[in-house]
């Protein structure tokens, strides 16, 4: 997988949990797997298409969920609110906006669907058919999971630019 | 969170927004940050198709839509807004940022762009500027910023 595609999404994670969190994330872990997604706590998974395609999950351990939907509501949340599960779909939806913004500038062009709790049926599909990077952020809330399976079509970039391939 | 100066109409009533958006989450984030601003709640729509039905039945004053919807995405929404009443304002509020998103959405009508995570700061700056700019509200309005 090109690291250069996958490093604005960690630029983006990092730089949206300081904000919503007001507070510090770090990496604590990074790792690849093919096998099937096993949940950490309350994750949604975003997909996009075009010159590159695939999918990204952000999973939350249920404190730090909470943390940012505090954060963001201005107040108290039960934990076992709606909003939560909102909350965090909202956070993949800023972090893979803005990651997506920084690729488009440099010439990538692909659609991001809108994002969405991830479900036990995508969790037992995710990984079995393409490798991930499972990123593993630290934060004084708890731990951020970061799935990000994707593919870059050469192809399609080259006939988008009217470059014969060779 | 911040504090603002209230940002009334110069009939002293507050601005009344609709907030366009499919995530309730975002919704509730945005109206908590427009009543820091002294504003009103018009309305809310989930996708584009209803915000068009909503802003015919609020009339808000301004509207903050999000982009990537179902149903209908918010610069087909913002077209639709425009076209049937010219005098909309339309800030377009979305993580997706890019150049051609933007432009876009500024060719169909929308008046501003904020990304998110919206900062309130940012999002009163753009939303008083787009009211003094049509002469809704007094333009002497500062921010001012609650110590902790």
């Amino acid at each position: 997988m090109r690291m250069d595609l996958i490093q604005p999404f960690i630029g983006s994670l990092d730089a949206v949990l300081a904000e919503m969190m007001q507070a510090p994330a770090t990496i604590a872990d990074l790792a690849m797997e093919e096998n099937g997604y096993r949940k950490k706590g309350l994750a949604a998974v975003v997909t996009f298409t075009g010159q590159i395609e695939g999918r990204i999950i952000l999973d939350m351990e249920p404190q730090a969920a909470l943390r940012v939907a505090q954060c963001l509501t201005g107040g108290e949340v039960d934990s076992t609110e709606p909003i939560v599960r909102e909350a965090v779909c909202e956070l993949a939806n800023m972090v893979i906006g803005n990651a997506v913004t920084q690729l488009n500038d440099r010439g990538f062009e692909f659609k991001v669907d809108p994002p969405s709790v991830l479900s036990e049926e995508q969790c037992e599909k995710a990984g079995h058919d393409s490798e991930a990077t499972i990123l593993r952020f630290e934060t004084p809330s708890g731990h951020v999971h970061l799935n990000i399976s994707m593919h870059y079509h050469a192809r399609r970039a080259r006939e988008r630019a009217g470059v014969p391939a060779i | 969170m911040k504090q603002f100066e209230a940002l009334t109409r110069k009939d002293n009533q507050p601005v009344r927004y609709l907030i366009v958006d499919d995530s309730v989450f975002a919704r509730k984030s945005l109206a908590k940050m427009i009543e820091s601003f002294g504003g009103q709640l018009a309305g809310e729509a989930g996708d584009g198709r209803t915000a068009i039905t909503e802003y015919a039945r609020t009339s808000p004053d301004i509207v903050l839509m999000d982009i990537t919807m179902p149903q209908m995405e918010g610069i087909e929404a913002v077209e639709h807004i425009v076209q049937q009443h010219p005098d909309a304002r339309v800030v377009m509020v979305s993580s997706v940022g890019y150049q051609d998103n933007i432009l876009a959405a500024l060719q169909k009508g929308a008046r501003h762009f904020v990304q998110k995570p919206v900062k309130p700061a940012a999002l009163y700056e753009i939303v008083r500027y787009v009211l003094n700019e049509d002469g809704v509200t007094a333009p002497s309005i500062v921010v001012r910023e609650e110590r902790q």
